[in-house]
Order: structure tokens, then sequence, then C-alpha cells
């Protein structure tokens, strides 16, 4: 990977021009962890400062710090630059504790389960 | 030919979405054995392809369903992505994304780029691909 000077930068697909900047990832298993990006490598491996990962369920939201991140290039699904100017989240979301954000996904996750096992059952019976 | 046979399987396909306008999609469907840097080296055709397209607007659904609209800023050979202006198509589902302008998107997880059908020349891509698939 040959390195862009000043001008190429905002034309080359390099992640150089998020460097310091403070980012949302998305990550395969769904994760979104948001931080300031520290460096990265072809792999588009990124190492993120001051990051927290932030959980939403239905309209709740939390921020859970978790310093500094390594995170494996492959896991990585779109690295996106938050604009300041912009409300990061709608309005109408609230933000909650952690503990009130992890009953609230175990809840969600227990609601899929139990349509799954539902869904499982009725394709058992194999009602038209 | 005697040689081994490495094809990049394409298709393009033009289908119809919501809004009326039908949109080109031009999508992998298959890749054979793992190749040397000579063989790497003659199947940059969607690299050179996406490189014309730079400053047009599409929209790249990734794997997960995430469909994100915005213009072509630049693509490398691993064929990640750098968009702008960026909207997500579906906004209500993904609260999370509603500040982000620009980003970059992981080549190995895009699943379509849909393109404006006026951005493309099928004759271009028809002659090219027979090139490559002859090995030039």
């Amino acid at each position: 990977m040959s390195w862009a000077g000043p001008d190429e930068l905002f034309l080359s697909t390099s992640l150089a021009s998020f460097l310091d900047k403070k980012l949302i990832v998305l990550l395969r298993d769904g994760r979104k962890l948001l931080g300031t990006l520290c460096s990265f490598d072809q792999f588009a491996n990124v190492v993120l400062q001051n990051a927290c990962e932030r959980v939403i369920v239905g309209e709740l939201y939390c921020d859970v710090p978790l310093g500094l991140y390594v995170i494996r290039g492959e896991n990585v699904l779109l690295i996106g630059e938050l604009d300041r100017e912009r409300d990061e989240l709608p309005a109408h979301m609230t933000c909650v504790s952690e503990t009130e954000i992890r009953k609230a996904e175990k809840a969600e996750r227990d609601l899929k389960d139990l349509k799954g096992s539902m869904r499982k059952r009725m394709e058992f019976l194999d009602f038209d | 030919m005697g040689r081994s046979t490495n094809h990049t399987k394409l298709a393009i396909a033009s289908f119809p979405t919501s809004t009326d306008e039908s949109v080109l999609g031009v999508f992998f469907l298959s890749f054979s054995k793992p190749e040397s840097t000579e063989q790497r080296e003659k199947k940059m055709l969607f690299f050179s392809y996406f490189k014309e397209l730079v400053g047009k607007e599409v929209t790249v659904e990734l794997k997960n369903d995430l469909a994100i609209r915005g213009t072509l800023l630049s693509v490398d050979q691993y064929l990640n992505i750098k968009l702008e202006n960026t909207r997500v198509v579906d906004q209500d589902k993904y609260p999370h994304m509603l500040s982000v302008r620009n980003c970059f998107i992981r080549g190995s997880v895009v699943r379509y780029v849909l393109l404006p059908p006026d951005a493309v020349d099928i004759d271009i891509l028809h002659d090219a691909t027979r090139r490559e698939a002859r090995g030039n």
C-alpha cells in the first residue's frame, strides 16, 4: 500500500482521511462501536481510542465504554465518519443505563427465540 | 487451452425497484481457486470498471441487508468502496447511521452495487469481459 500524498487523500480508498476522527464501526456480528481512529492497515484492522459500544434496543440506547480497542479487519462491515453537526441518533430515542439496556437486550433475544420456536412448532404441524 | 481456467463469472441484470426506476445491477457469482500475482493482475476488470464510475451515485447493498446510497468517491484493488453524501435507504431501521455522511465499506461485505443505467455501457463491458475470459 503506497502512501498517498495530501492531495490524493480524498480520492484514495485509504482510511488515512479518517485518522483522529470520531467514527462508527459496524461489525459483522451486529455490534456498533464508536471511537477515534488511531491507526489502520491494509486489511482494515483498526485501532479505536475511547471506544464505546452503542447498544440499541427499540427506542432505548446506551453507550458502554470499552477503552482502547483493536479490531480485526475481517469483522469490519463499514467505517462511517460521524458528522459533528448532526444528531447521532433520532431525538425520540432515550438513553438508559447499562443494566437497563442489557435487560432490554435479553428480553428482545428471548422474544426472538420464542418466535423462532413457535414457528418451528407450526412448521412441524404443517398448517396451510 | 492447456491453462488452468480461473474464470470470474459475472452477471449483469436489470430489475425494477420500488421507486419505479429500473436499475442495473452487476454482481459476482463465483470465483474459482486462489490465484498467483500475475493472474490477479489480469483480473482487474471490476476495479477498472468501478474507477470509471467514480463520481456517480450508487447504492451499495451489504451482506447484512443494509443498503447505502451515496456518491462513489474511490475504489481499490480489493473493491473496498468509499462513499460520500451517504444516506441509508431504510433510515428508520438503522438509527445509528443517522449522522454518517462519509463511509468506507470493506469490499468483502458487499453483496450488490446498484448502478444508474445510463452509467453503464453494456457493449464495452461485454467486450472487456470476453477479452478477460480469453486471457487477453
